[in-house]
């Protein structure tokens, strides 16, 4: 039996939205399916809301809501069509009227799922996995394939339900997904999970930790950066044209960096300077997974 | 805008019944509104009714054309209902991830699969009563018995033919459900003995095909319908594919 994920443990709290991050193929959606009982687990133990969702009740069920990577929508269905129909599985579901109008789904609700757009489809899915109001929920990638402003939109509306007290279990392959919504982060690779804390923490507990850096500027393309690099400092190319300096950046180096465009008569059409992102912290796990040679085999759990 | 969420009744299912009927009706009409669905549950079914009620080929067999044909294309929409088109239906809802998700609200996989046979019983309830009706202005007039009997083997062939849909759309992939199930239906109608009497062909023929559930439904129809007795044989044969069929489906069906 191929094991696809293993030493993977996690809580979620209510008023609280945990981030599963990784990339894809990490093991996060599965991961959540075992949790949400959509996929059955070898091994370990899984208690939500006081139950196993292995064998969830309808209770469990509707005190759940899922929102799955695919939608899951019938494409032949129209959207308030469907939203109307789920609600009705519930007690006293939320207003299909208000939850349509929350999430722009008005301007498209006679439109066949087939015909909508991903970011569309997204929004129909958050609304299908909210109309019971549920005190968990699982979200599977729900900013994928949004255009700018739906995504403000769905992360304002995940914040609202955070606050409401809601647990949020979300996977995201997106950094900023996670460094910008998370209260609490797992990162997962290849079926494991690697380290875990909140944003702050994980950023802090970095190697390079508190004196991390990272400087970018644009300018013209295959520049020679070797100058700019010394121990403990790192300047690559990352596309023509982008060039990435960090590690432990003194305000020295900026003013080496100063001199060394005005030797190669270079003017960047732009510069950035941050902290160490939560990008950094994962790259640095993910590099250190695959130089320690790591191979997965256990349970899921 | 939080008063959708902090101030709203606590999250609950609605009533078992409730969830299954809601779930029966939008099946139901899923299942009607799709005009592929519509041609093989009403119009080839039709067509066929009309086809043997015209041409002598069923001259010969002891009744008249049409009290033999009706039978037989009765049973004929329980397998374009419940195999075919249910089978289509479900293998593509695996595909796009719509049983997962309604598996993961209160519906749950039990009311998924009861909506689902309710949705069967409706559209068959539509396709007996349009078939009996034209087969009725054709000149058939069967026996009260004979139609009590024959709704119960059609409701008995419909839960066989739901299993064995199910069973194929939740075992392999919906391309190859829509192949299985269309090329099963056209077999199964000229050659299964469902429509025709397998007896019309060869006594050798017949001796196989009675053991198909298409066989068994057709004899079964034909023996409440035109003489108003149920064909033991054909029942048992029909309960032990139902069975089959369920245990089947229950062990191999593959929500995703």
């Amino acid at each position: 039996m191929k094991r696809i994920i293993s030493n993977i443990s996690l809580q979620a709290n209510f008023g609280q939205v945990t981030a599963l991050l990784g990339a894809n193929g990490a093991g996060k959606t599965t991961t959540i399916e075992c949790a949400q009982g959509l996929q059955n687990r070898t091994d370990g133990s899984i208690t939500l809301l006081g139950e196993d969702p292995q064998n969830a009740s309808a209770t469990l069920r509707a005190r759940v809501g899922v929102m799955l990577q695919d939608g899951g929508l019938p494409p032949a269905a129209r959207p308030v069509a469907l939203l109307r129909h789920v609600a009705s599985l519930y007690s006293h579901p939320l207003s299909v009227d208000a939850l349509v109008d929350r999430l722009g789904i008005g301007e498209f609700s006679n439109t066949t799922i087939r015909r909508l757009s991903g970011g569309q489809k997204q929004r129909v899915a958050l609304a299908a996995s909210l109309l019971g109001n549920p005190e968990v929920l699982f979200l599977d990638e729900p900013s994928a394939g949004l255009d700018p402003q739906s995504r403000l939109m769905v992360f304002e509306l995940i914040r609202e339900l955070r606050d409401a007290g809601k647990a949020i279990v979300l996977t995201t392959h997106l950094l900023d997904d996670a460094q910008r919504l998370a209260d609490y982060v797992y990162i997962v690779d290849k079926g494991e999970s690697v380290t875990q804390g909140t944003v702050p923490e994980l950023l802090s507990e970095s190697t390079s930790a508190q004196s991390h850096r990272v400087m970018t500027f644009e300018a013209k393309p295959g520049l020679d950066t070797a100058a700019l690099s010394r121990s403990g400092i790192t300047c690559e190319q990352t596309r023509p044209g982008s060039y990435r300096m960090s590690g432990s950046l003194e305000p020295a180096d900026l003013e080496h960096f100063g001199q060394w465009c005005a030797a190669q008569a270079v003017m960047p059409t732009s510069v950035h300077l941050a902290s160490q992102s939560l990008e950094d912290v994962f790259l640095a796990i993910a590099g250190a997974q695959e130089q320690s040679g790591l191979t997965v085999e256990g349970n899921k759990q | 805008m939080s008063i959708f969420f902090s101030d709203a009744p606590r999250a609950a299912p609605a009533s078992l019944g409730r969830r299954v009927l809601s779930q029966g009706r939008y099946e139901a009409a899923a299942m009607l509104s799709n005009g592929e669905q519509l041609v093989l549950m009403i119009v080839m079914p039709l067509l066929g009714l009309i086809a043997l009620a015209v041409t002598p080929i069923l001259d010969g067999m002891g009744d008249s054309r049409i009290n033999i044909a009706t039978p037989g294309i009765l049973a004929l929409s329980a397998l374009s209902t419940a195999f075919t088109g249910q089978g289509i239906a479900t293998g593509f809802d695996r595909r796009y991830g719509v049983l997962r998700f309604m598996s993961s609200t209160p519906l749950g996989k039990g009311g998924l699969i009861a909506g689902k046979v309710i949705a069967v019983l409706v559209a068959l309830s539509i396709q007996v009563l349009i078939i009996s009706v034209v087969a009725g202005f054709l000149g058939w007039r069967p026996s009260g018995v004979g139609i009590v009997l024959g709704l119960l083997f059609l409701i008995l062939g419909a839960g066989t033919f739901t299993a064995l849909g199910l069973l194929i759309a939740g075992t392999v992939r919906p391309e190859a459900t829509l192949a299985i199930t269309n090329l099963g239906w056209i077999l199964l109608a000229a050659l299964g003995g469902i429509v025709l009497p397998a007896q019309k062909f060869s006594d050798t023929m017949a001796g196989i095909v009675e053991w198909l559930p298409s066989g068994a439904l057709g004899n079964a129809m034909r023996a409440a319908l035109l003489e108003g007795r149920i064909d033991i044989f054909a029942t048992v044969i029909l309960c032990a594919w139902a069975a089959a069929g369920t245990m089947a489906a229950v062990k191999w069906f593959k929500w995703n």
